[in-house]
This record gives C-alpha cells, structure tokens and sequence, in this order.
C-alpha cells in the first residue's frame, strides 16, 4: 500500500501495523535550524518489507532513527508515527522504552560501535530477554544460546567479547541482539554496508529467512539500489530529506520515474550489461547542502533540480509533491505528472 | 612490450603476533600491468590486496620476490623509492582519512611536488593536476580544506595529489568505496579519462566486481594471499573458471544465478590449508571429492597477460 493509497483508505480497513506520516526532523545547530527530513510519509504492515535508498546525507538514518526516537537532544520531530495505533512521538518514555526492547528494535549503522566492548555478546544478548520477558538466568542463557545459532555463530562463543569477531560475525550478533524480544518490527540502518560481498549476502540471506519465517516488519536502508531491491518488495528513494520515489522494488528498478532513481540505478552496473562496459555511471553534482536544503524548505521547486538532466523551467517554481505514477506507485517529479496526462 | 609495472612470485609475511604463526598475507604472485592498461585486483576482505598494492609501491618490502618497474628491479633505498613514487603514486582508501584536516587543497596537492623539489610554477603544477582531477576551476578550489569538500570532491583531491607528480602508473586501493553511488561513477569515469587523455595505467583495488566492469580491461581475483584467477574481465566476469571467482559472482544481486553462499571459517593466513588453499569452502570440491584439493599444492599462476584466462584449480583448466 503506498502513502497516497492510505490516505484515500476507505474508514473500517484494517490499520496497518506502522503508519507514518507527515514526519519532519530539524537539528539545531547554533542559532541555525537544519532540516534533515522534510516529510515523509508510508505505511509498514507484519511481513512486509520496505527499503530505504539514497545519497549519504539524504536524511536516511535521521528518518529511521527518530520513528523510536533515537536521536540525540538537538533534534526536533513533528508528524505522528503511529505504530499499533499509538503514537510513538508523543508517548510516555516508560512506554517507549518497552517498545523497543520488545516490539521494535533497530540493527544499527556500524555494528562495532553498537556493541559494548568491555561486555561478553552473552551478556548483551541476555540483557533485553532478562528485563522483558523476566524469565530466570538460565533460560536466558539457553535462548541466547538458540540466537546465536539461529545467526550461524557457535554458540559457544557467547562468553566472547566483541572484538573477537569478525565484522560479519559481529553484524549477525546484532541480528541476534535485535530478534532476542521476539518484535514486530525491525529497523535495519546499513546492516551490510561495510562487509564483503559475500559476508554480505549470507548475512542478508539470514536477515531474509528470519523475517519470512516469524512475519517481521522490516525497514531496511542501505545507499545500494541492487541490495535493496533483493531484499525488499517496496522500495523508497529518499533525496534531500524527502521521498522521491516509491513503489514496489522490482518496478522502482525495471521502470524508475524519477531521474534521480534513474541515476541510482545506472550507477550500479550488472555484470554482462554492454551498456555499462567500460562506461561508469555517475551523476554530477553534489547533494544540497544543509544551508541550500534550509533555504529550499522556505520555497517551492524540485530539490533535485541543480542535477537533473530533464530539468524544466517550471521545476524551479513549481511546487513537487509525490504523486501516483503507475498502480501502488508513486513519484515526485513535474515529468510524471506531464507524462499521467493530469 | 615491457610491462609498467611487474611483481615476480612476491610474498609479504607479516612477523607473527603473540602466539600466532607468522601471517602470509601475499603468498605468491605474479602479476602485470602493461602499458594504458586498467587492471582490477579483487577480492575479500583480508586476502592481501592492500598488502600487495602497498608493495607495488615501495611502502613494503616484499619477504620475497620482485617487484618490477619498466623491467628495472625496484630498489629500496631512500633515494631510490623516491625517484620511483614520482612515477608509480598510491591512491588511498578513505579520503578523509588521507588528507589532513587543516591543510587547504593547494598544499596537500602541492605536497609531492615539494618533496621532490619541484617547485618552480608550482601554482601552474598544482593548477593543472586539480584541473585534470576534475576540480574546475581550480582557483576556486585551492583555497579550500577538506570539511568544506563533499566526500567526492576530497576524492578528487587525492587523486590531483598523485597527478601532480606526472606519475605514469597508478595504484588505487579501493578509491571509491567510502563514496555514493553517483559520485563513484564521477571518480571511475575520472580514472578511465586519464588512461585515455595521459595513458596512464592503473591497478585498481577493490572488492567490488562491479568496478571492473566499469573500468578494468583485466582482473585478477585474489584468495588468501594468491590470484587464484585472472584474465581479461569479459572472460573471468562472464566465463568464470574459479570455483571462488563464480561463488562471488553468483551473490551479487543480480546474478540470475541461485548464489552459492561459502560457509566455513574466513580465510586466516597464519594458518593457509595445504593442498589448494580454497579447499575447505570450496562447493566444487565437496562435490567432486577429487584427492588432489587437499592433498595436491597448485603452481602460482604465471600472470601472463595474453592469456584470456588462468586459473589455480585442479578441476578446470
Ligand atoms: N601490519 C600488519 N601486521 C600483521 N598482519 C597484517 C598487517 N597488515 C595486514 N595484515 C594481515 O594481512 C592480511 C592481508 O591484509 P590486507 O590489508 O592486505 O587485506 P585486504 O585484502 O586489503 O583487505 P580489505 O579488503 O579489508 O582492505 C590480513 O589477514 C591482515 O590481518
Ligand atoms: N546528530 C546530528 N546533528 C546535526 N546534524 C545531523 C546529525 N545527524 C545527521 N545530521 C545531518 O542530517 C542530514 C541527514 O543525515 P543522515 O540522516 O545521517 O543521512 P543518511 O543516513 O541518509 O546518510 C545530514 O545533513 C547530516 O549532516
Ligand atoms: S521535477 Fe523537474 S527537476 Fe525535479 S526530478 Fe522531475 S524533471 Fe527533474
Ligand atoms: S582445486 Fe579443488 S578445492 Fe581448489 S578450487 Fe579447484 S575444486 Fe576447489
Ligand atoms: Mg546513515
Ligand atoms: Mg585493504
């Protein structure tokens, strides 16, 4: 179900499990207010799995981080993130922090800065099962035991400490840590961003089996299209703190409508492809600068439009919101709503 | 024709750390870079290939073997090193990390040249190299230190830090990893550019096998310290030979093959298997049961860059 689609649900339709809408963050820096995430808007239900793509700095980590309020002081959040129905933007910290022990819990960006070093994995698995699920030490242990198989690392390591692993080895205990309350929803930040192709494919593998197998949620980011486009059904294309693209993964890639996931997708070659041999695909340009991003919050036009090959006069001016590009789909871009007829 | 560059049967051992055996981080390898040539060395995490660049360029010195300039042994005395980085200049991994913080973009560029005493028209020398790594104009860029750069740019001037001393060769270990996507097609497009406008040649390190498709007319696939295949990319990439070189194309993405996840502890090279190095993981092995994977040592390959494509395995040939 795509933004668009939900706002127009008939009244009686089952609410989906997460529903965010309308989400903005700011940082305050100094005198100055930074806009991070500019709107945003989707809907996640059980099984379902969204990726979140674009340029570092487009507001990826920041979006997914504040739906259970995780980032720092200076941040300011307004919309709702309703998840089963309540919202998590205005609920009780103690509510909060039960949330994401036992119903939603993030993989983080850089698995070695997210665990502690000076505690055995054992311990950290064995924290969140001890405070919710209060059940004894022992059967702690055993369910700690069973995670760290479940992720393809002997469970006769759990009295390791983190730097005894491998990088691979230390994201798969994240994936651990981040099953170990049984949630509905996990949020994915990078989880394969600084390993090898192939460490990287067994750890997504794992991610893919775990989450068919128990019907998670999943919010995946990653700044690689074709990893994403593997692993989630629906694909999201963040630039500049807002989504530009979104729809059903396999068509986003196939059929992209908007320049920019035009342009992402050119700057992964496929192996084989001629058109790719020998002739890299980039895009020039620079992403907005937080001061650039700041003073296109105030005014209209496409944010993407310094980088755009098929850049309009009216893209300077006009207002872009995403619209319907095709069935479950949707694209912010002028070219899309010429192209529609409407 | 002379390769550019050449290394001869190199290994570099690592002195063992407290209890371990000694690592054997290259461990036999013969590899060319001829003439204009794009060549891509690939491979996992910890195979070597940082390892081996770093000898490429003087900054190692081999345990054993050759490495080879224009067909001249490399020396490895100060002066000898230094005559030989104005030709053969490193690309590094990370740029942030490369430049310091506090030195505007003209004096990081200008930095080779000074250390080798170039230093008259510097402005012109460190002009022309920000120009040639796309920095245009360069005036405006000089000026400039690394946090007012985006991760592309500050690429941009390492790469221009190298091109200053006119070097013939490059070795660039993984020089676009830490970059988005756009801007990793604007620095490869870079790279392929000066090959066509200079003639420059370059081994380019990385894991991405996506990289040389885009760039590389050779690739050279390591595994635990050896090429265990190289060939020209359309051959490797689209006829794969290796068991590990079709494993790893078989994960990418889109693949259209079901992937062949290899299992089995990461490579370690204190401990490197005996028989063919690849044989604990290796899914051809398992299902040919052939004695020799074990039991059999394989030769180093050659290198010989007019072969299509070589690889170290038993079962193909
Ligand atoms: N100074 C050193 N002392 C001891 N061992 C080292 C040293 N540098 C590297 N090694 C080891 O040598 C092996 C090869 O390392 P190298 O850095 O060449 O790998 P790489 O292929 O470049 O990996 P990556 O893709 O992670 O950069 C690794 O096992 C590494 O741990
Ligand atoms: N803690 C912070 N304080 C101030 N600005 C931040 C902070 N974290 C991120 N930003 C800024 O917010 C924007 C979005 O960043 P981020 O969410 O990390 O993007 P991504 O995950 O897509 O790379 C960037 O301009 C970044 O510099
Ligand atoms: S609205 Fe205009 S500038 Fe923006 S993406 Fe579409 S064509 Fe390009
Ligand atoms: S020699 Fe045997 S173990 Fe080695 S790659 Fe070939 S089949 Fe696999
Ligand atoms: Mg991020
Ligand atoms: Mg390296």
């Amino acid at each position: 179900m795509t933004a668009h689609e939900r706002t127009t649900a008939p009244e009686g339709q089952a609410a989906p499990m997460l529903d965010v809408r309308d989400l903005r963050v700011s940082y305050r820096s100094g005198e100055q207010t930074v806009p991070a995430v500019r709107g945003v808007s989707f809907t996640l239900d059980r099984g379902q799995t969204l990726g979140i793509a674009g340029e570092s700095g487009s507001g990826k980590s920041t979006m997914a981080l504040s739906l259970l309020r995780l980032l720092p002081a200076s941040a300011q959040v307004s919309g709702e993130v309703l998840f089963k129905g309540e919202d998590l933007l205005t609920a009780k910290w103690a509510r909060l922090r039960a949330v994401r022990w036992s119903a939603a819990s993030v993989v983080f960006q850089g698995a070695m800065s997210a665990l502690n070093p000076v505690r055995t994995i054992g311990e950290q698995i064995r924290e969140p099962i001890l405070l919710h699920d209060k059940i004894g030490q022992r059967a702690a242990r055993e369910r700690a035991a069973e995670l760290l198989d479940s992720v393809g690392v002997p469970s006769r390591r759990l009295e390791s400490y983190p730097h005894e692993f491998s990088g691979g080895q230390r994201q798969r205990i994240m994936i651990a840590m981040a099953l170990a309350c049984r949630p509905d929803l996990i949020i994915a930040d990078e989880p394969t961003t600084a390993l090898d192709v192939m460490v990287q494919a067994q750890v997504l593998n794992l991610l893919g089996e775990l989450v068919r197998e128990a019907g998670i949620g999943v919010i995946m980011i990653s700044h690689d299209l074709s990893v994403l486009s593997h692993m989630c059904e629906r694909l999201a294309v963040m630039y500049a703190g807002r989504i530009t693209e979104i729809g059903p993964s396999k068509q986003l890639i196939a059929e992209p409508r908007h320049p920019y996931t035009r342009a992402l997708g050119r700057a992964f070659p496929t192996i084989g492809d001629p058109a790719s041999r020998l002739a890299p695909a980039g895009l020039p340009g620079d992403p907005p600068t937080p001061s650039e991003l700041a003073r296109l919050s105030e005014g209209r036009g496409c944010a993407f439009a310094p980088r755009c090959s098929e850049a309009m006069d009216a893209c300077r001016t006009d207002t872009v919101e995403l619209w319907p590009s095709g069935p479950r789909r949707e694209a912010a871009c002028l070219r899309v709503l010429e192209g529609s007829g409407t | 024709m002379k390769p550019v560059l050449e290394v001869r049967d190199l290994t570099v051992t690592y002195p063992a750390r407290r209890g371990a055996a000694p690592a054997r981080a290259v461990d036999g390898v013969n590899l060319r870079v001829r003439q204009g040539e794009i060549v891509a060395l690939v491979g996992e995490s910890g195979c070597g290939k940082s390892t081996l660049a770093r000898a490429l360029v003087g900054l190692v010195k081999p345990t054993g073997g050759q490495v080879l300039s224009d067909g001249e042994p490399l020396g490895y005395s100060a002066a000898a090193l230094k005559a030989y980085r104005r030709h053969t200049q490193l690309v590094l991994q990370d740029p942030g990390g490369a430049l310091n913080p506090r030195q505007n973009v003209f004096d990081a560029v200008a930095e080779g040249p000074r250390l080798h005493g170039l230093t008259d028209r510097l402005d012109e020398r460190v002009h022309t190299a920000l120009a040639k790594a796309g920095l245009r104009p360069p005036e405006q860029f000089a000026g400039r230190f690394p946090h007012e750069m985006s991760g592309g740019q500050q690429q941009r001037v390492v790469i221009a830090g190298a091109l200053a001393l006119e070097p013939s060769v490059i070795v660039a270990d993984e020089p676009v990893a830490s970059l988005d996507a756009s801007v990793r097609g604007e620095i490869l497009k870079l790279i392929l550019e000066l090959r066509d406008s200079l003639g420059l040649s370059a081994l380019v390190v990385s894991h991405d096998l996506g990289l040389a498709w885009n760039i590389a007319d050779r690739v050279a696939v390591m595994y635990l310290g050896r090429i265990v295949e190289t060939g020209t990319v359309e051959e490797v990439l689209l006829r794969p030979k290796h068991p590990y070189t079709r494993a790893l194309l078989s994960v990418l993405p889109d693949s259209g093959e079901p992937p062949v996840l290899l299992t089995g502890e990461p490579p370690d090279p204190t401990s490197v298997p005996g028989g063919c190095r690849f044989h604990p993981r290796c899914p051809l092995r398992a299902a040919e049961q052939d004695p020799r994977c074990d039991g059999e040592d394989l030769p180093v390959l050659t290198g010989d860059p007019s072969a299509s494509s070589l690889a170290a395995c038993h079962l193909v040939q």
